[in-house]
């Protein structure tokens, strides 16, 4: 009775957490306007694919994030080895400044940044996006990279110069190998924070350079369409297809060195 | 090559992109139009802000209780030893976090809408519609939908730290399950949910995206009020006044709850 009690305390929550993501899936599929399925269609994604303001978001997205998710790991990397060799009340400043972006609130974020762009009047476009996405990404690069270097044995390095090697190549050969599996993961979490991001964006955008979740907004703020359904099912289903794959990949790799 | 001087960079991003930021909002909440005054705190202090700051308050409250109820026995499952599937359904809960929080609530919408999914079921029965959408009550629980993982993954991070050694001498001490919970398990697992409140929280607390989706402008949040002030009525110095306030409060309950190191794993933790 109590094993049962249990099952179904965890299958309620589960329904509530996937049925309306479920739902807004079938109903990508479904050639009524309103939730009441009438049969199979793929108009809802010729829609999408033929909408230009659309398309030209979506690649507003995925360039935004890849520009800003690579610069927010190379400033982030070099960051945290950088606080690594701090010692005392300089590690603990930039710690704190560090911090910062994780603990306020979006909309202070947002909207500082936005009045910074306009007192130094760069016009409110790509830049000013990418340059706000790097801002709140490069705290999670340092904190995913900071543990790695932690870990890590500096004697390594070391030997490393002591049998001639250069700084650079030691580098290469013994730091990075090391720092290299929080690396990638800080650049995965930035890429994801930034095509997830819509509050930043929203006081940063410029006028015609609209990201997915904003102009998903502002179709959604007039009512229900099933276009944002389709556009929706794409970006759950690649997140999950991402997610189910790398994890795959870190179970599998935990395997091959257990063995 | 391993060096100080790596972080020069970062410092600079920083000092430009997040302090100067910062001190612009103190700066405008202070001056208008060059002028000190305190004109935008006091502009504040109208009952209909001060009351759009208490309901702010009540709501990210409500909200995070109910998270806290409904995700503490969850987590208490999920790190008992009997479940067979509970990284599946660990991995389930957590997924939600790396999905667009703009789409999640969006769903929602369109289920509880008067010509939604949950509606169409009603009169399809015979039964009348409900007018779940555009409330105070459609708010929190989009807070809750929104914001349970970031109060399920902290606790249960913290209960399987419980070293099981000290659950067992509890019960050999003659203590039954009720006492052991109370006085072992849920002291040590404290430092989970302190995260978790806050993570649930602050969120809950600044949003405007989910009262405009589903509080249909009907629900004027603090976060509403401050997106009014910078799209709209473009009132800097108020807006950053509220800001100010807000950052205030939030660093006040920060302090309060003594965890700064706590939001290591915020958005992480599936990795």
């Amino acid at each position: 009775m109590i094993r049962w009690l249990k099952k179904s305390y965890i299958a309620v929550i589960l329904l509530v957490m996937y049925a309306p993501i479920a739902l807004l899936m079938i109903f990508s599929f479904n050639a009524n306007r309103l939730p009441v399925w009438k049969g199979f269609t793929l108009d809802w994604y010729t829609k999408m694919f033929n909408d230009a303001g659309i398309q030209q978001a979506f690649m507003y997205t995925l360039l935004i994030a890849l520009v800003s998710s690579l610069c927010a790991t190379v400033i982030g990397t070099f960051a945290a080895m950088g606080i690594h060799r701090m010692r005392g009340w300089q590690k603990k400043c930039v710690l704190y400044v560090t911090y910062i972006p994780l603990l306020s609130p979006d909309i202070v974020i947002g909207i500082s940044l936005m009045m910074l762009f306009s007192v130094i009047k760069l016009p409110f476009g790509l830049p000013t996006l990418i340059i706000s996405h790097i801002t709140f990404s490069i705290p999670y690069v340092i904190l995913s990279v900071m543990p790695r270097l932690q870990q890590m044995n500096y004697n390594l390095y070391e030997a490393a110069l002591d049998l001639g090697a250069t700084p650079g190549y030691a580098f290469k050969k013994v730091i990075f190998p090391e720092i290299m599996p929080g690396v990638i993961a800080g650049t995965f979490i930035a890429f994801t924070l930034s095509i997830d991001d819509f509050v930043v964006s929203f006081f940063n955008k410029g006028a015609g350079v609209d990201t997915l979740p904003i102009k998903i907004y502002s179709m959604a703020r007039k009512g229900v369409n099933p276009t944002i359904n389709a556009i929706s099912t794409l970006m759950f289903t690649t997140i999950i297809v991402v997610l189910v794959a790398t994890n795959l990949k870190a179970s599998r790799k935990a395997k091959d060195t257990n063995r | 090559m391993n060096k100080k001087s790596l972080a020069i960079p970062y410092l600079i991003w920083s000092a430009l992109f997040i302090i100067v930021p910062l001190l612009l909002i103190v700066y405008f909440s202070f001056f208008q139009e060059g002028q000190f005054s305190f004109q935008s705190y006091q502009k504040f202090l109208e009952p209909y802000y001060i009351k759009a700051l208490w309901r702010s308050v009540q709501l990210a409250f409500f909200s995070t209780v109910i998270c806290l109820i409904v995700a503490y026995p969850l987590a208490m499952l999920l790190s008992g030893k009997e479940m067979s599937n509970k990284q599946v359904v660990l991995l389930l809960v957590i997924l939600p976090m790396w999905m667009n929080s703009l789409l999640r609530t969006y769903a929602w919408a369109s289920l509880l809408e008067n010509t939604g999914v949950i509606n169409s079921l009603l009169q399809g029965i015979g039964l009348p519609t409900i007018k779940f959408l555009y409330g105070d009550k459609a708010v929190i629980f989009g807070m809750v939908y929104n914001f349970f993982p970031f109060m399920v993954l902290p606790i249960y991070n913290a209960l399987c730290k419980i070293d099981p050694h000290l659950v067992e001498a509890s019960y050999d001490l003659g203590a039954n399950k009720v006492t052991t919970f109370r006085k072992v398990i849920l002291p040590l697992s404290m430092p989970g949910v302190v995260t978790g409140i806050v993570m649930v929280f602050m969120p809950a607390l600044t949003t405007f995206l989910i009262t405009r989706l589903l509080g249909g402008g009907k629900v004027m949040l603090i976060g509403n009020i401050i997106e009014e002030q910078f799209t709209r009525t473009r009132d800097l110095s108020f807006g950053s006044a509220i800001s100010m306030i807000l950052m205030v409060l939030v660093l006040l309950a920060l302090t309060f709850l003594g965890k700064k190191d706590s939001l290591d794993g915020k958005g992480g933790g599936l990795f």
